[in-house]
């Protein structure tokens, strides 16, 4: 018995240099995900925004968010610093001091979920309680399912699900893309409320394809610009800025359905460099590298049951 | 077979008192924590959303726990029968390791009284590391009161039972070699995915497979620290034959690893960042000169006769193996936001808690079960 046991550790050794071989992370690369068929999102063009805060009032009117006091001194009004589990969206203002050349000083950006075509949060939840819609790609949050592990938090590379720390039954907040209201027929309660069409609401591929029309645009001549939802019927005449020529969440880590256009580089308005293969697809090679399915632990259960049983009847 | 013994003798020693006050102290904050939620009394906050409570009390933790996982790999697999002194005390600090860790889980979820989830075929999410994890985890704690379940029998004298456990105890033991194998690489997996907010010395395809090799490295020396420890404790002779004998093989695994290690950073190209002086980098050397260290003293097989220094070749792998867990979860993890991290005393108190009401449970089990092995007058 003595030598069937050392092939049997011997294969179990060929196989672990194998799963080693397998688990390098170039070939560990899963393949990218498609866009949902009816993929909705939103387009938001930081030449276009006037740091308002209409959108944020009307995503608290929509979500039934209180106000938060970022600056305790002076409670007067709504003035979240940061997202928060009080504050689904939210209009930043980044720029460099004593500039007010928005091209060289400073520029808005609007920070809510992208709804990632790969969801790291959705991948990561061990009770599908982040779960991404197949048909809109919308990411939505079931509390009845969640455990409160926060591992979302941890994986999501744009840091955008926040947690009720001050409760004792807490929930985990992000943004759903008003789902409530698109099962309704609307649309999303920032776009909606946006004065100016910087934050565009539509589907994916419309969002796409305007976000080139733009890049495409003469700085400093007149065009027109859909207002609140691509596919309705209000248009501004707006004098086209000088954009950086990317489109943000276009491709980074496998691309998103919420879009950015800026004048700046996006990395100066706190959108992180990212690459274009989601740390999903490569953690998900990985785990079905090692288990293809359970087939291998279960293979390796055999094994060291086989072994053991040999040894123990042995004793006796 | 190997004959075991109850020490014996008083538990309410001052030792065990003191940890029973630490308890005391951590079981008020815990009333605090749940009745006005975790941030009343942590300083996780969103950019970090898990702290010591994880970091320490699951990712270090059950690695501390390994023991019983580490000396089952040797007894059952490679059929060192040899060892099996060893078996007991290593599956009990193993048992309280894990179910600890099991406990601290249910402190830091949020919605723990949902914890039952995990286990419901329908919300279960195959592709989530988090869902393997804590499966394992659970599973494992079972198996590992299972495997200690002799030991409880045989105080009680219930022999019948005992048989027949005995008789299915090899799937336990299997499973107890399987399930580590996977929840600790896994461990290492989970922080793939916080992708660029990890620091490069610590985001790495190879986190699994160093996740593992640690796993092992630290409960061997659990095993060599713990032994070490209790026989002077006990004022029983230390189990040098045996204890050097293990320790021959830590000189390889740490080889290995420290190799993979090192040049997993070098072809990233990110080995510069170690010697720019900030703190990841004097971390980052830090951690792999504790197991380099470890390495050169267990090489020389004079030195692994010596109980001084093989006591300090195996703090120095404790040290360098948790400290490598931990950098990876906390230290260096950074959400880029400006959002900063440090245990609140509280926070730092439910941990001591935990730690205190193992050390409360092994001093007494040892005492009233036969977990130890039975001196024989020389």
């Amino acid at each position: 018995m003595k030598i069937r046991r050392r092939d049997f550790l011997k294969g179990v050794a060929a196989s672990t240099l194998l799963l080693a071989a397998e688990q390098s992370p170039v070939q560990a690369k899963g393949a990218r995900k498609e866009l949902p068929p009816n993929a909705v999102g939103i387009l938001y063009d930081s030449t276009l925004c006037i740091g308002c805060k209409v959108c944020e009032y009307a995503c608290k009117q929509a979500n039934n968010k209180p106000v938060e006091h970022g600056s305790p001194s002076e409670p007067m009004w709504d003035d979240p610093q940061d997202l928060s589990a009080k504050t689904l969206n939210i209009i930043k203002r980044y720029g460099v001091e004593g500039q007010k050349d928005s091209a060289a000083g400073f520029a808005f950006v609007k920070r809510h979920c992208m709804h990632c075509i790969d969801p790291a949060c959705v991948s990561a939840c061990p009770v599908s309680a982040l779960v991404k819609n197949s048909d809109n790609g919308v990411v939505t949050y079931n509390k009845k399912a969640c455990i409160g592990c926060r591992y979302c938090q941890v994986a999501c590379p744009y840091n955008i699900p926040k947690f009720e720390w001050d409760s004792p039954f807490p929930e985990i907040v992000k943004c759903q893309l008003c789902s409530h209201l698109l099962a309704k027929g609307g649309i999303s309660a920032c776009c909606a409320a946006c004065p100016t069409g910087a934050s565009l609401f539509g589907p994916v591929e419309k969002l796409r394809a305007e976000a080139k029309r733009r890049l495409a645009m003469q700085p400093g001549e007149y065009y027109d610009f859909p207002v609140a939802d691509i596919n309705g019927t209000e248009v501004q005449q707006h004098r086209a800025g000088g954009y950086v020529s990317h489109v943000y969440g276009e491709r980074e880590l496998g691309g998103s359905q919420v879009l950015y256009l800026a004048g700046v580089p996006f990395t100066s308005i706190g959108l992180p460099d990212l690459p274009e293969d989601s740390y999903v697809a490569l953690a998900d090679g990985i785990q079905y590298a090692i288990y293809k399915g359970m087939v291998y632990p279960l293979v390796v259960l055999g094994g060291l049951i086989y072994i053991i049983r040999n040894r123990e009847d042995k004793k006796e | 077979m190997q004959e075991r013994q109850a020490l014996g003798g008083k538990v309410l020693t001052v030792p065990f008192k003191v940890c029973a006050a630490i308890v005391l102290i951590a079981l008020f904050f815990l009333g605090k924590r749940f009745i006005f939620g975790i941030g009343s009394v942590t300083n996780m906050n969103d950019g970090y959303p898990w702290g010591i409570w994880i970091a320490y009390d699951v990712v270090v933790g059950t690695a501390l726990a390994c023991a019983g996982y580490s000396i089952a790999l040797i007894v059952y697999v490679f059929n060192k029968g040899e060892y099996s002194p060893l078996v007991r005390p290593a599956l009990m600090t193993s048992m309280f390791g894990y179910t600890l860790a099991g406990v601290s889980v249910i402190f830091d979820i949020g919605r723990y009284w949902q914890a039952y989830n995990i286990f419901l075929p329908w919300l279960s999410n195959l592709h989530s590391v988090m869902f393997e994890v804590a499966l394992c985890i659970g599973t494992y704690i079972l198996v590992l009161w299972m495997e200690f379940a002799p030991t409880m029998l045989e105080k009680f004298k219930a022999d019948k039972l005992k048989a027949r456990l005995n008789r299915i105890i090899f799937v336990f033991i299997a499973l107890g070699i399987l399930l580590p194998t996977m929840h600790q690489s896994s461990l290492g997996t989970m922080m793939l995915m916080a992708g660029h907010k990890l620091s490069p010395l610590w985001w790495s395809g190879f986190l699994p497979l160093l996740f593992l090799i640690t796993a092992v490295v630290i409960g061997y020396a659990a095993i060599i620290f713990e032994s070490l420890i209790a026989s002077v404790a006990f004022k029983r002779p230390m189990e040098m034959h045996l204890l050097s004998k293990i320790s021959a093989l830590m000189p390889w695994l740490l080889g290995i690893y420290l190799v993979i290690r090192i040049e997993d950073v070098n072809l990233r190209g990110y080995l510069p960042l170690a010697f720019e002086g900030g703190l990841l980098g004097n971390l980052f050397l830090l951690e792999n000169l504790l197991l380099l260290s470890a390495l050169l003293i267990l090489a020389y097989p004079s030195n692994r006769r010596n109980p001084q220094l093989l006591f300090i070749a195996s703090c120095a792998m404790l040290l360098g193996g948790s400290m490598y867990r931990f950098n990876t979860y906390i230290v260096g993890f950074d959400p880029g936001t400006g959002w900063q991290y440090f245990p609140s005393v509280p926070e730092l108190f439910i941990t001591f808690g935990i730690i205190a009401a193992e050390v409360m449970a092994y001093l007494w089990f040892v005492k009233t079960l036969p977990v130890l092995p039975k001196l024989t007058k020389a």
